[in-house]
């Protein structure tokens, strides 16, 4: 413990989840996130675990639902195409109340799209990660240590709020290497138990159901709303952003994860040309910080989204702004990642007042005019 | 002194719950699940059997087993049961299929159950149709019957050929039992109860995957009577579909 | 005497009882209509049930109960 190693952000992200308790990985061969499945591979048989690899994501994703049913902590890791074939189990999940980490380490789409770095599975996400009513915790790190710090975080809101976790992180978080910092290992047998948990009877209880299915309309409107609640309530404790230099800003910059580093380097260099410009990182996707930027609506003038899509969280910011300032968005797709010179262009034209939504095939932002 | 003869020669097991099933008159489903109930019962695992419910006519199967019960989505019951037993290997863990479910969208799901070796008991019902939602035409609707999806007869031309699914199951390696059964006659149902009981005996001793073919009917779907739908499964489905034991490794011990 | 119980909560009258008692002493019992509005079965003859238990195998609601 305290001692830094350097590692990779999938393989940190794995490592972090072990401690976290998990013993349980099903999973589906697809770059990027083929560290952190091998990772887990390596360790988990070790450990009286299990690492397997399913025939489908679709079937990963049921394993986990299977495992999760049963009551431990289990996680199941992919990239955007796979993550969109594991829509109905986590809408599943999500239905019977089930706890899990599902890591999404995005590339390009849609389609089979590109393995390159990519945020445009935020709507997925945030949306609709499958059919229904419902919603996932959805966590954007941004660092290695986030890797491991937020796999932790995951497991622990899930179980607490019985509900399903997602890790948006992608390419580029997922290959780098960062010093990191380990949390403390957890024992499995020391996590809160799950009575609710399909584990056998052994003859002290009624049978326990783990099911999504209601036929009766109201019986499911009641079991809907009881979720919605929990919703709103997490809506209301548990966001969580980072907010640099937010003070006295003209402008905020709002971006996650690697966006959000690059965002980083525009937003210095701004300040150091004497501009005022912060930066709000959100940290959950859902729930979205709509706190931090309410908060900072008060001084700031105008807001940026800035991600590597072709605009999706600026919704949400849109959303949090609620009409009192102008919003405007830049970002790549297809894996092209943002230089922070881009990113300073357009901090420097919302700062002069101009509203837009630019993306750079039709930007005339290089050319000057 | 000897022990009394229990006066009950029959009566209902307590691993089904008292609740009222949702099958129709006269469909087999109930008969094949009051033996799963029964055998679960008979082994002493009731209370730690796991058991998984389809989508299709079985799909509230949790409120008839008073195990503990997980409901899976169309088709993926068997990775659900993965899941399931990987988590906890003492528990035996078991599904209970129908034909869509199993043989059509959950194909994938079941062979690799199968071919993982995949320490589970899976109950397959195979009526040759798609009840839950109406008569259509199942993965095992022989050629040239009616449903309402092939209203001229199953055209294999067009629609393709039946599965065999115990036939198929039978040569893959991780597979300990792999049994066609039907539950026409009491005879049958007696034979029926057996083979059951020996998928979880097998699950018991971690001989791996093992599953039960029951040759089943639906009357309201076939549009007969209940006994007349027996003679029809008796004239169609069993000669297609022939009862025995497709792979049983403990065969010839 | 045989004792044949029908649990007319679960009977839905699907008559496969009747077509497989070998004494033909299962017969639906017309005077009666249940809650989700079947005729039950019922044994007409208890002196004639052999115990053979094939009304209670066949029946798919595992309504009936069988003492000797």
């Amino acid at each position: 413990m305290s001692e830094k190693i350097l590692m990779k952000g999938n393989e940190a992200l794995a490592e972090a989840a072990i401690r976290a308790g998990c013993r349980h990985f099903f999973g589906y061969p697809i770059t990027p996130q083929s560290e952190l499945a091998a990772y887990m591979a390596k360790r988990l048989p070790k450990m009286g675990g299990t690492y397997l690899q399913a025939e489908s994501e679709v079937a990963a994703i049921n394993m986990v639902y299977g495992a999760s049913a049963a009551g431990v902590r289990v996680m199941t890791s992919s990239s955007s195409p796979g993550v969109s074939l594991k829509g109905e189990g986590i809408s599943y999940m999500i239905g019977a109340d089930l706890p899990g980490l599902i890591v999404n380490i995005n590339r390009g789409g849609p389609g089979l799209g590109s393995i390159q770095p990519s945020q445009a599975d935020y709507w997925m996400a945030t949306r609709a990660t499958g059919h229904g009513d419902g919603h996932v915790f959805v966590l954007a790190p941004s660092t290695v240590q986030e890797m491991a710090d937020l796999a932790r975080m995951a497991f622990d809101l899930g179980d607490r709020y019985r509900m399903p976790a997602m890790i948006l992180a992608d390419g580029l978080l997922g290959q780098m290497m960062e010093p990191v910092e380990m949390p403390d290992p957890i024992n499995p047998a020391d996590l809160p138990p799950k009575p609710w948990a399909t584990t056998g009877t052994k003859g002290e209880r009624e049978h326990n159901i783990v099911n999504s299915l209601s036929l009766v309309s109201q019986v499911l409107e009641d079991m809907v709303l009881e979720r919605n609640e929990r919703y709103q309530r997490i809506k209301e404790v548990e966001q969580i952003a980072q907010l640099e230099h937010t003070e006295d800003a003209e402008l905020v910059v709002v971006a996650y994860g690697a966006a959000s580093r690059i965002a980083r380097s525009a937003v210095n260099a701004a300040r150091e040309e004497g501009l005022k410009v912060g930066m709000i990182r959100p940290i959950t996707l859902w729930p979205f910080p709509t706190k931090a930027i309410e908060d900072v609506c008060a001084t700031a003038q105008a807001f940026l989204s800035v991600e590597l899509s072709t605009g999706q969280m600026v919704d949400d910011v849109k959303l949090a702004v609620s009409g009192r300032r102008p919003v405007s968005f830049f970002g790549h797709s297809g894996g092209i990642v943002p230089t922070p010179a881009e990113v300073l262009v357009a901090i420097k034209k919302a700062l002069a007042g101009e509203v837009f939504h630019i993306l750079p095939f039709h930007s005339k932002l290089e050319a000057g005019d | 002194m000897a022990a009394e003869k229990s006066p009950v020669l029959f009566e209902r097991t307590s691993a089904l719950t008292d609740k009222v099933t949702n099958y129709c008159p006269g469909c087999l489903h109930g008969i094949t699940q009051r033996l799963v109930a029964e055998s679960l019962d008979r082994l002493g695992l009731a209370d730690t059997a796991v058991g998984v419910s389809p989508v299709g006519c079985a799909v509230i199967a949790y409120e008839f087993y008073s195990c503990d019960m997980v409901q899976a989505a169309h088709g993926r019951a068997p990775a659900v049961a993965t899941g399931l037993k990987r988590a906890r290997p003492e528990n035996t863990i078991f599904t209970y299929q129908g034909d869509g479910d199993l043989a059509s969208i959950g194909m994938a799901e079941t062979i690799h159950a199968a071919t993982r070796g995949e320490n589970i008991t899976v109950i397959f019902i195979n009526n040759a149709i798609y009840g839950m939602t109406g008569g259509q035409m199942a993965p095992t609707t022989l050629p040239g019957q009616i449903t309402q999806t092939s209203p001229y007869g199953r055209d294999v031309k067009a629609a393709g050929n039946p599965i065999r699914v115990c036939e198929l199951l039978s040569s893959l390696d991780g597979v300990a039992l792999a049994q066609r059964v039907t539950v026409d006659t009491p005879s049958n149902v007696r034979k029926a109860a057996k083979a059951i009981r020996k998928g979880f005996e097998y699950q018991r001793e971690g001989l791996g995957f093992s599953i039960i073919e029951v040759l089943s009917s639906c009357p309201t779907n076939w549009g007969m009577t209940p006994y007349k739908a027996l003679e029809w499964l008796r004239e169609n489905m069993i000669p297609y579909y022939p009862p025995g034991v497709y792979k049983d490794v403990k065969a010839g011990e | 005497m045989a004792k044949v119980t029908v649990d007319i909560e679960y009977c839905k009258g699907c008559g496969l009882c009747v077509d497989f008692c070998p004494e033909g002493i299962m017969q639906m019992d017309n005077d009666v209509i249940t809650q989700k509005g079947y005729h039950p079965a019922h044994c007409v003859d208890l002196d004639k049930c052999t115990l053979c238990l094939n009304c209670a195998t066949m029946c798919p609601d595992v309504a009936i109960r069988i003492e000797r």
